[in-house]
């Protein structure tokens, strides 16, 4: 337990407010006592403070300036630097200022910095197609360490940026991330390569997936709303995805997976411009290029002849039904 | 006469600017600046058309649901197909979903607290406003933030995730629900239901959608205290909201929530009488945006930043129908609606800062009641998705109505491709800048005349009664 408050600001930049909405939806009882039970004070946060106008400018003043503590800065969307590396994509309103100009001057000061999100983590969405607004993330580029503050930049407390990545960002990943860092229990070592909190970072999405005997049979879904895996036609990276989204489910229950949609592999950089459509997956000579991590292609091109030629006549059929159409047979002699 | 530059403004989702000329203490002219430009519709060009599917909602992470409605319906437009019954009513109740709980946020988190501010303090209902709506401490928020989240939890199931979903397709819902799972969610629409009975309205959700006219409204506020709208209501009462914020008091709606026999909310026109919506006279006029080209239909509409062009002093470009500005929102959508205590809040008053507040309270309490019966009416086993093909050269819009009001897009297909695609979201019309007429946009209209003071909490107010979301507004 810190003694000392830790203020946090939080900054919304060219994103969709999206990871603010789902921080909302955390599942603790009373969120913001919990962040201040772990000595996390939240000084300013645009959707949820009452400062606003000359108060909130004044705020942010004093943080950049070093009149006020800035232990946690949490940017949220992608920083934008055009036009012309302007950065006039986004002023700061009411004070006349680029947004990256303000991010880059709070960073200086802050403790700990955290992309929120994959826009503010690599770019993210905002960076697809021509990049038209020169959309990066604090410390990527999309895959190239750098983006706005340089692959050295580190924080006062000696970290680099640290990506609470995704599309949105699970709120649990913001609030343990917090709460780890404010009660010392977060270091160096809680990265991964690409500055995600190994927590998360260190599972794939296909970890718990439901679709799983799908998978072993490789018995496929081919349209939306079939119950098959969703990685031989529909586009699914869940199996080289690193989050642990089907192991802590989002809204109470839900997935992506679960809720009958391909993943996109939001959390990783670059996952906006896949060079494909995204419901489908792309193959090569029949056999999809984006093969499960760690998975040598000659064993999946033997393992999945092998589970094809002998998937259950209920796996199959289901795998292409919306709901159950052969239910798991009831043995009648008791299970061994 | 002096200029007052107010932002940033917080609790309006994104970033607005806001340009005031005041004069003898109040708004003589007001403009709106959206400081923030994203280029979806840039991004959009050239990709596979379901891949708007992915974009479209990471346009705005609070209007998520909606966006995704709206791209699929343009797409299922391009496309020639419908959703079965089960794949519109799954659609439907994550939609319904999602635009009361941005209802219930706005409510809670957004606009109420202002009432808590110090400036307040000599009113007589400004204990119970702090106590209940302090920013980050209030008790209403401590209680609203839970069952928010329950609420919202109906999209774990109807939609893997909120926001961002790929669920709501073309021909309907890529979420199946099963037998079991009905009963979930008809059991968390009954709790939040309860939530809502017991401390926002102090009484059954039918009673308060049965009020007809303003003065049933004050008759039963009068009659026994009324939960967090009541201190609305007292508040509103004490400082005259309804004369604060008097918009353009024209009102549009896509309508919303197709049913079997049509839409559930009408789609049309009010200017003092109903009227048929066209939606080929809706034009974007780009004369004070920093956006390049001439006034045109959405359908062959350019995104085309300009940044720094003569007489621009926003990224927002100013959509009129048939030339006038409209507003849009839960009031405007009753009002086409024709619910009778909107219709008399309009008639006594117009569009203002209370008849904003109460028609999005009203929306909660009536279409609630409606997503119960429309759980019951999900039949598990029959289909959720139609299956269809894009035709390589194709074009499609989707009209449909965000929490905020009228989110239309507009996509055109050539060579299996996006040749283009046109969003114009409930904000960029309510905080439309002026076009080449000079006419102000509907909040640029309201503000004028708005005292300006300590905290311009006048102003504020007017404001977010809008409830604006940024983020969509230039995309």
């Amino acid at each position: 337990m810190t003694a000392q408050p830790l203020n946090l600001v939080w900054l919304q930049s060219g994103g969709c407010g999206g990871c603010t909405m789902s921080l909302l939806c955390s599942g603790a009882s009373r969120l913001f006592d919990q962040l201040a039970d772990a000595g996390v004070h939240v000084l300013w946060h645009p959707a949820l403070s009452e400062q606003s106008g000359a108060e909130a400018l004044a705020l942010l003043e004093d943080c950049a300036e070093g009149r006020l503590p800035l232990d946690f800065l949490c940017i949220e969307g992608a920083l934008l630097r055009g036009p012309n590396d302007s950065g006039r994509f986004h002023v700061l309103s009411g004070s006349g200022k680029p947004m990256t100009e303000w991010v880059s001057r709070l960073a200086g000061r802050a403790r700990h910095v955290l992309a929120i999100g994959s826009c503010a983590a690599w770019g993210g969405v905002v960076a697809a197609s021509e990049n038209p607004t020169q959309a990066c993330g604090l410390q990527y580029d999309g895959e190239s360490p750098g983006g706005l503050l340089g692959a050295g930049w580190r924080g006062r407390g000696g970290l680099p940026v640290i990506n609470v990545a995704g599309c949105p960002s699970h709120p649990d990943w913001i609030t343990e991330t917090l709460m780890a860092l404010s009660l010392g229990q977060f270091g160096a070592a809680d990265l991964d390569k690409l500055n995600r909190p190994r927590f998360f970072a260190d599972h794939l999405v296909h970890h718990g997936c439901a679709r799983n005997e799908f998978y072993e049979f490789k018995a496929s879904a081919h349209k939306p709303s079939d119950l098959g895996c969703l990685m031989e036609n529909m586009g699914c990276k869940g199996t080289q995805a690193h989050a642990d989204c089907n192991l802590r489910p989002w809204n109470g229950s839900g997935s992506c997976t679960r809720g009958g949609f391909a993943c996109v592999s939001c959390t990783e950089p670059g996952f906006e411009e896949p060079g494909h459509p995204f419901h489908e997956t792309p193959k090569l000579a029949g056999i999809p290029i984006g093969l499960p991590t760690d998975m040598p292609k000659a064993w999946f091109v033997a393992l999945a002849a092998l589970s094809k030629s002998a998937t259950p006549k209920r796996v199959r059929e289901n795998a292409v039904a919306d709901h159950q159409v052969v239910v798991p047979a009831v043995k009648k002699t008791g299970l061994k | 006469m002096s200029r007052l530059i107010v932002g940033p403004f917080n609790r309006v989702e994104g970033d607005l600017e806001v340009t005031l000329d005041v004069e003898d203490g109040v708004v003589a002219a007001a403009h709106a600046g959206s400081p923030l430009y994203r280029g979806f519709e840039q991004i959009l060009r050239g990709k596979h058309p379901l891949d708007a599917l992915m974009f479209a909602p990471r346009v705005c992470g609070i209007c998520s649901v909606s966006q995704s409605m709206a791209a699929a319906a343009a797409l299922a437009d391009a496309m020639g197909l419908a959703a079965p019954p089960n794949g519109r009513i799954a659609r439907n109740l994550a939609h319904a979903v999602e635009n009361l709980a941005d209802h219930f946020t706005h409510f809670h988190l957004f606009f109420m607290p202002d009432f808590a501010r110090a400036e307040y303090a000599a009113r007589p209902w400004h204990g119970r406003a702090a106590a209940r709506f302090r920013a980050l401490k209030g008790s209403a928020a401590i209680e609203a933030m839970p069952a928010r989240t329950a609420f919202l939890s109906m999209l774990g199931t109807l939609a893997g995730k909120w926001p961002h979903t790929l669920s709501i397709q073309p021909g309907g819902s890529a979420r199946a629900i099963e037998a079991s799972e009905k009963i979930r969610l008809y059991g968390l629409l009954r709790d939040f239901r309860r939530h809502l009975e017991t401390t926002l309205f102090n009484d059954t959700l039918e009673a308060v959608a049965a009020l007809d006219s303003a003065a049933a409204l004050e008759r039963w506020a009068a009659a026994m205290p009324r939960g967090d709208f009541g201190l609305f209501l007292d508040i509103a009462r004490d400082l005259g909201l309804d004369r604060l914020g008097r918009g353009v008091d024209r009102f549009m709606s896509y309508g919303n929530y197709p049913q079997e026999d049509g839409l559930l909310l009408a789609r049309g026109v009010w200017d003092g009488r109903l009227q048929a919506l066209d939606a080929q006279a809706i034009a974007e006029d780009l004369s004070h945006a920093w956006m390049a080209g001439e006034t045109r239909h959405p359908a062959q509409g350019l995104t085309q930043p300009e940044d720094g062009k003569a007489g621009g002093y926003t990224w927002c470009k100013a959509p009129r129908l048939a030339g006038l500005p409209m507003e849009t929102g839960a009031l405007a959508r009753q009002m086409v609606a024709g619910h009778p205590l909107a219709r008399d809040l309009v008639t006594n008053g117009g569009g203002n800062v209370r008849s904003r507040v109460v028609a999005r309270l009203l929306e909660i309490a009536l279409i609630l009641p409606h997503m119960e019966q429309w759980v019951k009416q999900v039949v598990p086993g029959e289909p959720f998705c139609a299956q269809g093909e894009m035709p390589a050269g194709a074009s499609g819009v989707g009209l449909v109505e965000a929490a905020r009001g009228s989110l239309g897009h507009w996509i055109s297909v050539a060579g299996g491709r996006i040749a283009n695609y046109q969003i114009i979201s409930p904000t960029t019309w309510n905080f439309s800048p002026r076009d080449s007429g000079g006419t102000p946009g509907p909040l640029e209209q309201a503000l004028v005349g708005t005292p300006v003071g300590e905290g311009n909490v006048a102003v504020q107010h007017v404001v977010r009664s809008f409830d604006p979301c940024m983020v969509c507004t230039v995309h």
